[in-house]
C-alpha cells in the first residue's frame, strides 16, 4: 500500500517535472524543473530494489550533469531566448501525431497481451550479496579489463577537447 | 574468474598495456620535460621506443605460441585472444604507426602545428585497434573501437587553423558517432539473443538459431553497418574523401592503413567465426556493399585532380576488394585479406608520403598539376610515386599483384565468378586514374613546386615502403608463410 502511495508520488514528481521543462519560458525553471524529474525517477529506481542506479541518478544526473546544464545556460545569452516563440505553428499537427502514435502503441501491447499484467508480486527479501556488489562483481571481474580500457577512452577525449578548446598560441 | 589479473591476461595484454603506458608518458613529458617545441623531435625517439617495445611483447606472444605449438591463448575469461590472426594484424598497425611517426615530424613543422599530443595519441589510438585485433568481446571491442575513433577525430582535426581540417574533424564525428551508435545497437542485440558478450559462447548459442530468426537479422544489419562505416566502404563511405582531404596527410595514412585494417580484422573475427553459420543472412549484403565499394571508389576516383581525394575513393575500392576475401570465406581469402592489407599498408603510406615531401609553406601540393613534370625535378620522387602507383593498382611484379591474386583466387576457389569477373573490371578502371597521374608525372610540362629534400624521416620511409612494395612482389614466400600461420584455427 505505501509502495503504492510512494509510487505515484515519483512518478508525478517526473511527469510534472518533465512537463514544466518543456512549457517554462525561463530556462533556468526549465533546468531546475528537470532536476524535479530526474528526483522522480531517482525514487522510481528505489522502489525497485536498485540502490545503486538511485545513487548514480542522484549523484551524476543531478549533481554533475545539472550543474553542467546551469553553467551553459548562464553563459549563453537568455533574453533573446526569452522573448522568442516557444513553440512553432506545428503544434496541433505534433498534438494529433503523438496521439495517434499513442493510440496506436497502446492497441498493438494490448493486443499482444502486455497491458494486462498479472498481478503484482512483492519484490523477494534481498538474499546473499546486494545489487550493488553484484554491480561491482560484474565490473571488476567479468568486465575488469574493458572498464580500465574505458579510462583511456576518457582520457583521450578530455585531451581532445582540451586540445581542440586551447588557444593557438 | 577466481582470480583477477593472471600472469596469463598479464602476458595476453602487455603489447597493449605498453602503447597505453608510452602514449600517456609522452602527453606528460610534453607537458614538463619538453616544453620547448624545438625539443618536440625527442618525443618521436620516445614513441618509436615504445613502438620498440610493443612490437617486442608481440614477438614474444609469437615465439610463445610457436614453442607451445598451441593455437591460440585465451586470456580474462574469453574476454582477450592471443592468436596469429591478432598477432598478424598487430604487426600491420605497428608497422603503420612506425612509419606515421617518423614521417610527420617535417609536415607537422610546415604546418605549425607541431603538439607532443600527436604522438601520444598515435600509440593511443594504436592500442584501440590492439582489442579490436585481438577482443573477443563485444564490450572489449567497442571500446576499442571507440577509442580508435576518438583518437581519429581529435588527429583529423589536428591542424586547428586550417578550415578543412576542422571540417573534416567534424564530419568525421558526428557521422563516425553516428555508425557507433549502429554497432552499439547491433552488438545489444547480439547480447540480447544470447545472454553473453563473449564470441565463443555467442557462437555456440547463435548456432542453434534457426537462420529466419528476424532479431538475428537485424542484429546482423546493423551490425555490418557500423562496421563498413569504419572499413570506409559503399554505400557508408561518404566521410572517407572529407576526412582524407582535411586530414594532416600522416594522419590520412594512418587512417585509411591502421583503421581499415584493424575493423576488418573484426569484420573477419565476426563474420568468419561468430557469424559463420549465419552465411546465408550476411552475404548478400556484403556482396552488395563490395560492388557499391568497386563502382563508387574507382568510378569517383576517375574525375578527381586532387590526388588526397583520389587516393580516397582508391582506398574506398581497395575496401571493396579486401571485402572480397571476406565472402569467399576460405583459407586462400583470408591469406588474401592478411596480405593485402599488410602490402596495402606499404604502397599506401608511400604514396601518401610523396605527397607530404611535395608539401611546403603556403603550397599545398595535393593536385594533380602540382606533380606536372615531377621526373625533371625530382627523379626520385616521381619514379617511388609511379611505384606505388603500380602496386595499387595491382600491376606485377609488385606486391599489389600478390595481393590482387590471391583474393582473385580465392574467389574462384569458392566459385564467386561473377564477383571475380566485375572486380577483375574494375581493375581497369583503376589503371587508368592510376596512370593519370603518372601521365602527370612522366608526360606533362614541369610546374613550379620543388619538393623538399627528404629528411632522415622521410628517408626511412621511402626506403621502407618501397623496399616492402618490390620485395613481396618479387619474392613473396616470407610472407605468404606468416599470413598463412594467422589463419583462425
Amino acid at each position: 500500500m505505501l509502495d503504492t502511495i510512494f509510487f505515484y508520488v515519483f512518478a508525478l514528481l517526473t511527469i510534472g517535472g518533465a512537463i514544466a521543462t518543456i512549457t517554462r519560458r525561463s530556462a533556468m525553471h526549465s533546468a531546475l524543473s528537470l532536476i524535479v524529474s530526474l528526483l522522480g525517477v531517482a525514487g522510481l529506481y528505489l522502489l525497485q530494489k536498485a540502490e545503486f542506479l538511485f545513487a548514480v541518478q542522484i549523484v551524476l544526473y543531478i549533481g554533475g550533469i545539472m550543474v553542467l546544464f546551469l553553467f551553459v545556460i548562464m553563459l549563453v545569452n537568455l533574453d533573446q531566448a526569452a522573448k522568442e516563440r516557444q513553440f512553432n505553428r506545428q503544434w496541433l499537427l505534433g498534438l494529433v501525431a503523438s496521439v495517434l502514435v499513442g493510440a496506436q502503441m497502446v492497441w498493438m501491447l494490448n493486443s499482444a497481451g502486455v497491458l494486462s499484467l498479472p498481478a503484482a508480486v512483492p519484490a523477494p527479501a534481498a538474499t546473499g550479496p546486494g545489487n550493488i556488489e553484484a554491480l561491482a562483481d560484474l565490473l571488476f571481474r567479468e568486465y575488469l579489463l574493458p572498464f580500465e580500457v574505458a579510462s583511456l577512452l576518457l582520457l583521450v577525449a578530455i585531451v581532445g577537447s582540451v586540445m581542440m578548446a586551447k588557444k593557438t598560441s | 574468474m577466481n582470480q583477477f589479473y593472471t600472469p596469463t591476461d598479464h602476458f595476453s595484454l602487455l603489447p597493449a598495456l605498453l602503447l597505453a603506458l608510452f602514449g600517456c608518458a609522452i602527453l606528460m613529458l610534453d607537458f614538463f620535460v619538453l616544453p620547448h617545441p624545438r625539443q618536440k623531435r625527442w618525443l618521436i625517439f620516445f614513441a618509436l621506443l615504445g613502438e620498440f617495445f610493443a612490437g617486442l611483447a608481440l614477438y614474444r606472444q609469437y615465439r610463445f605460441l610457436e614453442d607451445q605449438s598451441i593455437p591460440a591463448l585465451r586470456a580474462f575469461s574469453d574476454g582477450l585472444i592471443i592468436d596469429g590472426f591478432s598477432i598478424f594484424f598487430n604487426a600491420i598497425f605497428v608497422a603503420a604507426a612506425v612509419l606515421v611517426a617518423i614521417i610527420s615530424y617535417r609536415y607537422l613543422e610546415v604546418e605549425g602545428e607541431h603538439h607532443g599530443e600527436f604522438y601520444g595519441l598515435i600509440l593511443l589510438a594504436q592500442c584501440g585497434m590492439y582489442f579490436l585485433a585481438s577482443g573477443t568481446e563485444l564490450v572489449t571491442i567497442f571500446i576499442g573501437i571507440e577509442l580508435m575513433a576518438v583518437t581519429f577525430y581529435i588527429l583529423v582535426g589536428f591542424l586547428r587553423s586550417d578550415r578543412r581540417s576542422n571540417e573534416a574533424a567534424m564530419k568525421y564525428l558526428l557521422l563516425g558517432a553516428f555508425s557507433s551508435g549502429f554497432l552499439a545497437y547491433g552488438f545489444s542485440l547480439l547480447y540480447a539473443i544470447t545472454g553473453s558478450t563473449r564470441l565463443p559462447k555467442i557462437a555456440a548459442e547463435l548456432a542453434q538459431r534457426p537462420a529466419t530468426d528476424p532479431l538475428l537479422l537485424l542484429a546482423i544489419v546493423t551490425t555490418l553497418v557500423g562496421l563498413l562505416f569504419k572499413v570506409g566502404a559503399a554505400p557508408f563511405h561518404m566521410w572517407a574523401p572529407d576526412a582524407y582531404e582535411g586530414a594532416p596527410t600522416p594522419v590520412t595514412a594512418y587512417l585509411s592503413v591502421a583503421s581499415k585494417a584493424a575493423s576488418v580484422a573484426v569484420l573477419v573475427r565476426l563474420f568468419l567465426g561468430t557469424l559463420a553459420p549465419h552465411r546465408i543472412n550476411w552475404e548478400p549484403m556484403l556482396a552488395v556493399a563490395v560492388v557499391l565499394s568497386l563502382t563508387i571508389g574507382n568510378f569517383s576516383a576517375l574525375s578527381q585532380t586532387n590526388l588526397k581525394r583520389l587516393l580516397a575513393f582508391s582506398s574506398i575500392s581497395h575496401a571493396g576488394y579486401i571485402l572480397l576475401g571476406l565472402i569467399a570465406g576460405n583459407r586462400t581469402g583470408l591469406t588474401g585479406i592478411c596480405i593485402y592489407l599488410f602490402v596495402y599498408t606499404f604502397m599506401n603510406t608511400g604514396a601518401f608520403l610523396v605527397l607530404i615531401s611535395l608539401r611546403q609553406k603556403g603550397m599545398t601540393g595535393d593536385d594533380i598539376d602540382d606533380l606536372n613534370g615531377l621526373i625533371h625535378r625530382s627523379p626520385g620522387h616521381a619514379l617511388l610515386m609511379a611505384l606505388f602507383l603500380l602496386s595499387l593498382g595491382g600491376i606485377p611484379p609488385t606486391a599489389g599483384f600478390i595481393a590482387k591474386y590471391y583474393i582473385f583466387l580465392s574467389l574462384v576457389e569458392t566459385g564467386h565468378y561473377a564477383l571475380a569477373i566485375t572486380a577483375a573490371l574494375f581493375v581497369a578502371v583503376s589503371i587508368y586514374y592510376y596512370f593519370r597521374i603518372v601521365r602527370a608525372m612522366f608526360l606533362n610540362e614541369a610546374g613550379q613546386l620543388l619538393p623538399a629534400l627528404p629528411g632522415w624521416g622521410a628517408r626511412v620511409g621511402f626506403a621502407v615502403t618501397a623496399l616492402a612494395t618490390l620485395a613481396i612482389g618479387l619474392y613473396p614466400e616470407p610472407i605468404i608463410r606468416f599470413a598463412g600461420t594467422s589463419l583462425l584455427r
